[in-house]
């Protein structure tokens, strides 16, 4: 599958896998997507100083994160896997927090969440998944680690240099990229040489898989599959999820000046995920109609409760500057941290 | 971070003198460390079988084997990334990035992510990293290898930095980075490794930020850290034979830095020059030269003097003798703060 042509499958299907996960899946999908929508609309209100959508990127980012283990696995994210979040059980609105510009990593507890905190540097925490996975498979557990990244971190070094990493030492690392077509507004063809980051694998002596990611399915499959071999000591899998950026590269972003909005209406269309995921659930007898009504009903309560939860959630309060910079704080910054009380503190 | 670290053997070692190299008690130091707590890794490019391009890991592989020892691949950006990942799974890596200037390339990781992230997550993944990184200059290495990085890793919120200048604090500051739950760039000073000298390795007692008179006197201050620390006390013994008593006190901590030793000291001196390798130009020294007037305005008899590398890129061998500070050119600057 060449990475420049959009997937053209207009269904996917779904009857291999259990209702019960199916269902879950979509669920996830469907509140991830009215919670984008609902984020989108903050950015608008001026609740949200900017906000990078994941639309159309949600089987991509919900069947990749449900197929780990979320109590021995761990996920290394950059800063628009919102859905993989939501899927994989982090608290939300601490997550969403982040968007808020509350805290920059998000206020969730990325260690008990085992979801490493939103990343903004391109491709910078793809070498910690590989650290996080050595240091597993030293102290003997099965967890494997999987690394979100873009079509544009492909081409950073990091990315590079901790899948050689990784192939050398074998690590349970799942290296997940989701090609969305767009890295802001570079397309593929002048973004990845070759025209395919999952070639890249070979070089790296690892699987490099290639699954349409707006096929739930195909997606779940393709992680289960590597996660397992990761687990059983069979080293290190890059998939490429092949997907599209329907929405603009965040709120502050103007496509108008760089691509043709007809490919992104064409993938609307045809492509879209949830719409995939319910007509496939529908087909496999997983679901009715009138059952799948009912878990958009309650995605779009659970979404509108996290919306109103980010909206509530209170600023952090200044001394929080100090706080957290050291364990071990210094005399320095406690004498920084008086001047902030005596003349900046409201 | 919280379990219980059994320091029995290591507080047992009889402090006995014993004629030792800096690289040789940095070694000890790191054997003390993965004997006293399973979770310290050591790892970085040569660091296993050869024992590292200074010999400072010679022998750890085989003695605590290649997971706690291991070669990584030639990648520093990797290496800080891995080191931060091992980091979040509980351990505690002691990194070592081969040259000063090599450490460029691992920029972002040191400063984006290992100094940030007990920030980023609010303290719930701390980074109890040490960053072991041969530092300086003055051994006729190629580009590259002669660099100073400190003001750069200082000026980074979220990092600590330690700059030994002999065997026995080498020892006693490397205990104290890698125990530490924050990251410590450790700056060993490779114009010192091979200095051998009657020490005596023991557990270090001064807190984090300690400076330490290396040599007392009352009409001058010398200030500096790694291997300047020895030539500011050549020129101390120079002076002496003049009748002139220069105190030399040795950072050790640039960040933090010790402030109030730094003031103690000038306060009785009244004067002070700063001595460093780097270039000039928004180098540490212009922040100890402001620490020390902030604190000693009224006490000082001349402004603060700094002898350092000039702002142009590190020389090649036959002139970095011309580049670093010269006995003269800190001669020279102890006379003008004397006749101010």
């Amino acid at each position: 599958m060449s990475t420049h042509e959009p997937p053209g499958r207009d269904s996917i299907a779904v009857d291999h896998l259990p209702p019960d996960l199916t269902r879950a899946l979509y669920t996830h999908m469907r509140t991830a997507r009215d919670l984008d929508t609902e984020a989108v609309a903050l950015q608008r209100q001026g609740v949200f100083p900017a906000y990078v959508s994941v639309r159309g990127q949600e089987a991509a980012q919900v069947a990749s994160a449900a197929a780990l283990d979320p109590g021995r696995d761990f996920v290394f994210p950059t800063y628009r896997e919102m859905a993989s979040a939501l899927a994989y059980g982090v608290e939300m609105v601490g997550y969403m927090a982040t968007h808020r510009a509350l805290w920059h990593g998000g206020l969730y507890d990325v260690m008990e969440s085992r979801f490493g905190a939103i990343n903004a540097v391109v491709g910078g925490p793809v070498p910690h998944a590989v650290g996080w996975a050595v240091g597993e498979r030293m102290r003997g557990g099965e967890g494997v680690a999987l690394a979100y990244f873009g079509d544009g971190a492909s081409s950073e070094g990091d990315v590079h240099e901790a899948m050689n990493f990784a192939g050398v030492y074998g690590a349970p690392v799942v290296f997940f990229c989701q090609n969305n077509r767009w890295a802001l507004s570079v397309p593929n063809e002048r973004q990845v040489a070759g025209g395919s980051v999952a070639a890249r694998a070979q070089g790296y002596g690892m699987a490099g898989v290639t699954v349409d990611g707006n096929d739930a399915a195909a997606v779940y499959d393709a992680v289960t599959e590597a996660a397992a071999r990761a687990r059983r000591g069979g080293g290190p899998t890059l998939i490429e999820a092949l997907t599209y950026r329907v929405e603009p590269h965040s709120t502050s972003d103007d496509t108008g000046r760089y691509r043709d909005e007809t490919e992104a209406d064409r993938w609307r269309a045809h492509r879209d995920p949830v719409a995939l995921l319910r007509a496939a659930l529908i087909g496999a007898g997983h679901a009715t109609d009138e059952e799948l009504d009912a878990i958009d009903a309650r995605a779009r309560q659970r979404a509108e409760e996290i919306r109103d939860g980010v909206s509530a959630a209170p600023e952090p309060d200044g001394s929080e500057l100090f706080t957290h910079v050291f364990r071990e704080t210094t005399q320095e910054l406690t004498r920084q941290r008086r001047i902030w009380e005596e003349e900046v503190q409201p | 971070m919280t379990e219980l670290i059994d320091r029995t053997d290591a507080a047992a070692e009889t402090p006995v003198l014993e004629e030792l190299s800096m690289q040789q008690a940095i070694n000890r130091a790191l054997r003390v460390l993965l004997a006293e707590d399973p979770n310290v890794l050591v790892f970085g490019e040569d660091v296993g079988a050869l024992g590292g391009v200074f010999r400072v890991t010679d022998g750890l592989q085989k003695e605590f084997g290649d997971q706690r020892v291991f070669d990584t691949p030639l990648a520093e950006s990797a290496i800080m990334g891995m080191a931060v990942g091992l980091a979040m799974n509980g351990w505690r890596p002691v990194p070592e990035l081969q040259f000063d200037g090599f450490a460029y390339p691992a920029i972002d990781q040191i400063v984006n992510q290992v100094a940030r992230m007990n920030y980023r997550t609010r303290g719930a993944a701390p980074m109890p990293i040490t960053l072991r990184l041969p530092s300086f200059g003055g051994i006729q290495a190629p580009e590259h290898h002669g660099e100073s990085l400190e003001a750069l890793f200082a000026h980074t919120p979220g990092l600590k930095v330690a700059a030994p200048s002999d065997p026995a604090d080498a020892y006693g500051l490397l205990l104290q980075s890698v125990r530490s739950d924050d990251p410590v760039v450790y700056m060993e000073p490779k114009a010192r490794y091979w200095d051998r000298r009657p020490v005596r390795l023991s557990e270090p007692t001064d807190p984090i930020g300690t400076s330490r008179i290396v040599r007392p006197g009352r009409h001058a201050t010398l200030i500096a850290w790694g291997a300047m620390v020895h030539r500011c006390v050549q020129v101390a013994e120079l002076a002496a034979e003049d009748g002139v008593e220069l105190e030399v006190l040795d950072l050790r901590w640039l960040k933090p830095i010790d402030a109030a030793g730094l003031a103690a000291s000038v306060a009785r001196t009244k004067r002070a020059v700063v001595v460093h390798e780097a270039p000039l130009t928004a180098g540490l020294g212009a922040e100890v030269a402001t620490l020390v007037t902030e604190q000693c305005f009224r006490d000082l008899a001349a402004p603060v003097q700094r002898v350092t590398g000039f702002d142009v890129p590190y020389p090649a061998g036959p002139l970095e003798p011309q580049y670093l500070p010269t006995i003269d050119r800190i001669l020279f600057a102890v006379q003008r703060t004397l006749e101010y």
